[in-house]
């Protein structure tokens, strides 16, 4: 499917305004459409019980953090949300996880999900090719541009990522002799290249410095314009800077899910509080 | 004597000792190229590569079609043994992973890696040369392509598994099918790796003489068939070696000096190679 058809299912669904579905954020429920609905999502890593019917709703054009402590299941639901764990063999999922309507967990076709799903994940991933190339090899899986089209495409999705300046005098050399910030900013680019209607970040700025850091907190700002947005991070601080919307997560559920200043400045679970004032975690 | 006193001396003994195991080995090393050097560069003469093996008894020098031969087989060995070690390395490392059957291949390709090579050059005789009737170079390429592949396996294994996993996973969540995630990435990654894997299995088969002996044999005549039996450098050596001709003697240390500048490079090649693969990561 080529992103360009795509665009036209981007519908917006305005929630029924009277009751707020449950996993929905308190609060601040039906100023948005849902793009990604999980419901009573059950995974499983071979005979670990990793999310425990988990429901969430994830609002279009929103940033949407989640945090909580290591191993809480923050990373796997994310990784539900384009069906990552479909690579290996015993990790299984259970439930539902709708997006735009459709039920992925039951579609057969992880490619195609993926084409609207993209992800950046916590190390930088550059491609042993050359800048221009990292761009290029995602779009050519979908679209066949002429030379000057895809030229302008890769410009386009840089300046997006805020990386073009740093790197239009080197587009033909290697992806690898960037910095790590550079580099994470690559990634976003390269997956905002084939149009992703949901851009997913796995702890994308744990390896990175607080300057290129951020850089990427003021990009994910200005992607909900176009994406929408989410984003597991071990940062709270990050969570309440660059999120709308937080989660928190503990031992595979979820906790709390409300927009982000009410989270972290009145949260009603007192696990909630005592994880956000440092008491674990 | 205190302990630090004695924890001196043997770190002193045991410095001396290895040191002296590793001049033991060099030594032979550069008494073999000393030799070769000495004996070889007598017989260096420019009709070596311009004309046809002489008869014994003469004057006359010339290597010509033992060089063509020898390059003859190795290509066309190259043909038959990379694609195949290749696709099977590939297979190990990203579809089978650490299942029992690829455990198993890996076991059984390890046993192949160290099988004496006459029983190779017997197999082919069985296969082929004995059902053709005939001695014929493809068969002498098919023996070394069976003692290169297990090389190109393992190295190709072992390379594509040092490709870190979020590399794998950074193209398929951009919804890349695995065949083109494998094509034009990993194998990219690992490139410098598989290449070193292919010039260390040439660098091997290239002085193989055990499997020519019942394969392609030799010819005293230029020849480029693939269906005839075809000189070669290591088989001119074995045989003009062992003659009691003072021009044969001549050639065989000419040939054998030859043939060690020849792997000379390719380590060289292989090493360089490698070396700007570490720069990588």
């Amino acid at each position: 499917m080529s992103p360009d058809q795509s665009q036209g299912t981007r519908m917006v669904k305005i929630l029924p305004p009277a009751k707020a579905p449950e996993g929905s954020p308190s609060g601040e429920a039906g100023e948005s459409a849902v793009k990604i609905a999980a419901r009573d999502l059950n995974f499983y890593y071979g005979k670990f019980h990793a999310l425990k019917n988990v429901s969430v709703e994830i609002l279009q054009n929103r940033v949407t953090a989640f945090i909580g402590p290591s191993g809480c299941g923050k990373s796997t639901l994310l990784r539900t949300f384009n069906r990552m764990y479909d690579l290996y063999p015993g990790h299984r999922a259970e439930g539902e996880v709708i997006l735009d309507g459709e039920n992925i967990l039951a579609s057969k076709n992880g490619a195609q999900l993926r084409a609207k799903v993209g992800m950046v994940f916590q190390k930088p991933t550059p491609f042993p090719m050359s800048i221009h190339e990292n761009i290029a090899f995602g779009i050519r899986l979908y679209e066949r541009l002429s030379r000057g089209e895809m030229d302008a495409r890769v410009r386009h999705v840089l300046t997006k990522a805020n990386l073009w300046e740093e790197v239009k005098d080197k587009l033909n050399q290697s992806a690898i002799g960037l910095s790590g910030g550079q580099q994470q900013r690559l990634c976003i680019a390269r997956a905002l290249a084939v149009n992703p209607e949901v851009l997913l970040l796995d702890e994308p700025c744990s390896a990175l410095d607080p300057i290129s850091t951020a850089k990427i907190e003021d990009l994910l700002f200005e992607l909900r314009e176009t994406c929408t947005v989410v984003m597991v991070t071990h940062n709270m601080q990050q969570a309440a800077r660059a999120s709308d919307y937080t989660a928190f997560m503990l031992d595979g559920t979820l906790i709390e899910y409300s927009g982000t200043t009410k989270l972290f400045t009145t949260p009603s679970d007192p696990r909630t509080e005592a994880y956000i004032t440092g008491r674990f975690g | 004597m205190g302990v630090v006193a004695r924890r001196r001396g043997v770190d002193v003994a045991s410095k001396i000792l290895m040191g002296a195991a590793t001049v033991v080995g060099v030594i032979f090393l550069f008494w073999i190229l000393w030799t070769t050097l000495k004996f070889g560069i007598a017989g260096m003469h420019w009709d070596l590569f311009t004309k046809d093996t002489p008869p014994p008894g003469t004057d006359s020098f010339g290597l010509r079609n033992a060089f063509v031969g020898s390059l003859t087989l190795l290509a066309v060995s190259l043909l038959i043994g990379v694609p195949i070690g290749l696709m099977g390395g590939t297979w190990l490392a990203e579809y089978a992973f650490r299942s029992r059957t690829a455990n198993a291949v890996r076991f059984l390709n390890d046993i192949m890696l160290s099988a004496p090579s006459i029983e190779i050059g017997l197999f082919v005789y069985a296969i082929m040369v004995a059902p053709m009737g005939h001695f014929s170079a493809v068969s002498g390429s098919v023996a070394l392509a069976v003692l290169m592949i297990p090389i190109i396996v393992r190295t190709t294994d072992e390379m594509l598994t040092l490709v870190t996993s979020d590399m794998r996973e950074a193209a398929i969540a951009l919804g890349a099918p695995t065949w083109v995630v494998i094509t034009k990435v990993t194998w990219k990654a690992a490139s410098a790796g598989i290449l070193t894997g292919v010039l260390i299995g040439l660098a091997r088969i290239s002085g193989e003489t055990a499997p020519l002996l019942f394969t392609a044999l030799s010819n005293q005549f230029y020849s480029t068939s693939l269906l005839q039996p075809i000189a070669s450098i290591p088989m001119v050596i074995f045989q003009f070696a062992l003659s009691p001709y003072a021009n044969w003697q001549q050639m065989a240390w000419a040939a054998a000096f030859i043939a060690v500048l020849f792997v000379l490079l390719l380590s060289l090649v292989a090493r360089w190679l490698l070396g700007r693969t570490q720069e990588l990561k």
